[in-house]
C-alpha cells in the first residue's frame, strides 16, 4: 500500500471504530465493511457521514450502489477497506484539481 | 396538529434554500394527554423528536421536489428544555447541515413564545416512494400545510 492510502485507511479505520461496534483491531486492508465488518446501513451512514466531513468530500454512495447493483463494478471494488481509502483518495485528488 | 395521527406540521411558514420555518399549535385536547400525564398535560419529548423530523422532512422534499422519501434514521443531541402543553404555538425550524449521497444531516428547533423547548440533529435517508399511495398523501399534506409551489 503506498503511505499515502495507508494514512487514509487510518483514518477510515479510526471513524469505522467510533461509530461502530467494530474493535479498531479488527480492521484490516482486506476487511470488507459489510461482510467482514458486519456494519449495518445505520451505521454505515453514519460513518459516511463521518468521512464526508473528515476528508470535505461528498462519498457518492448512491452511485456506487447503483454500479455494484448493475453489475458495473465488483462491490470489492468499494467496500473492501484498501479499496475504500484508495477511492477516497482519489475523490479527495478530484476536490483539489 | 393532531397528535393520533402524527399530523405535525400545521403550516409551512417559509422555506429558503436550506432552512425550512414551520408552525403547529398542539390541541387544546388529545387522548395524548390522557396518559402524558394526568393533572398535568404535556406533549411527549418523542412526539417533539417527530415533529422536528416531519420539519426536516418537508425540507427535503421541497429541495428534492418529491424525487425522493426522506425517511428518519437517527436522532443526535436531542434535548428537551421546556415542558410545551396544550393550546401552544410552536415555531419549528430545521437547516441541512449536511447533504450527503442518499441522506440529509439537519439541525433542528423548536420554540415557543420564544422559549427553546426542544432541539436535535437529523439524519434522514432518502429513498424512492416504496409505494404510489405514500406519494399521494404527501402530496397532499403539501398542498395542505402550503409547501411552496404545491399552493392549493
Amino acid at each position: 500500500m503506498a503511505a499515502e492510502t495507508t494514512a487514509t485507511f487510518d483514518k477510515v479505520a479510526d471513524i469505522i471504530a467510533e461509530n461502530s461496534e467494530v474493535a479498531r483491531d479488527s480492521i484490516t486492508p482486506d476487511s470488507h465493511v459489510t461482510e467482514d465488518l458486519g456494519i449495518d446501513s445505520l451505521d454505515f451512514l453514519d460513518i459516511v457521514f463521518a468521512i464526508d466531513k473528515a476528508f470535505g468530500i461528498k462519498v457518492p454512495v448512491e452511485k456506487w450502489t447503483q454500479e455494484v447493483n448493475a453489475g458495473e463494478k465488483p462491490a470489492e471494488h468499494y467496500f473492501v477497506m484498501k479499496n475504500l481509502a484508495a477511492r477516497i483518495d482519489e475523490l479527495v485528488a478530484a476536490k483539489q484539481v | 396538529m393532531r397528535l393520533e395521527y402524527f399530523q405535525m406540521i400545521d403550516r409551512i411558514v417559509s422555506l429558503d434554500g436550506d432552512t425550512i420555518q414551520v408552525e403547529s399549535r398542539v390541541p387544546e385536547a388529545s387522548p395524548v394527554f390522557e396518559g402524558h400525564f394526568p393533572g398535568h398535560p404535556l406533549v411527549p419529548g418523542v412526539l417533539l423528536v417527530e415533529t422536528m423530523a416531519q420539519a426536516s422532512g418537508w425540507l427535503i422534499l421541497g429541495r428534492n421536489g418529491f424525487a425522493q422519501m426522506p425517511f428518519l434514521m437517527s436522532v443526535k443531541e436531542a434535548k428537551f428544555r421546556n415542558f410545551v402543553g396544550p393550546d401552544a404555538p410552536l415555531d419549528v425550524t430545521s437547516k441541512v447541515t449536511h447533504d450527503g449521497s442518499g441522506f440529509t444531516v439537519c439541525e433542528a428547533r423548536v420554540m415557543s413564545g420564544g422559549k427553546r423547548i426542544a432541539d436535535a440533529e437529523i439524519l434522514l435517508r432518502s429513498m424512492p416512494f416504496p409505494h404510489p399511495d405514500l406519494e399521494a398523501a404527501m402530496r397532499a399534506n403539501a398542498v395542505r400545510i402550503g409547501l411552496p409551489g404545491h399552493a392549493a
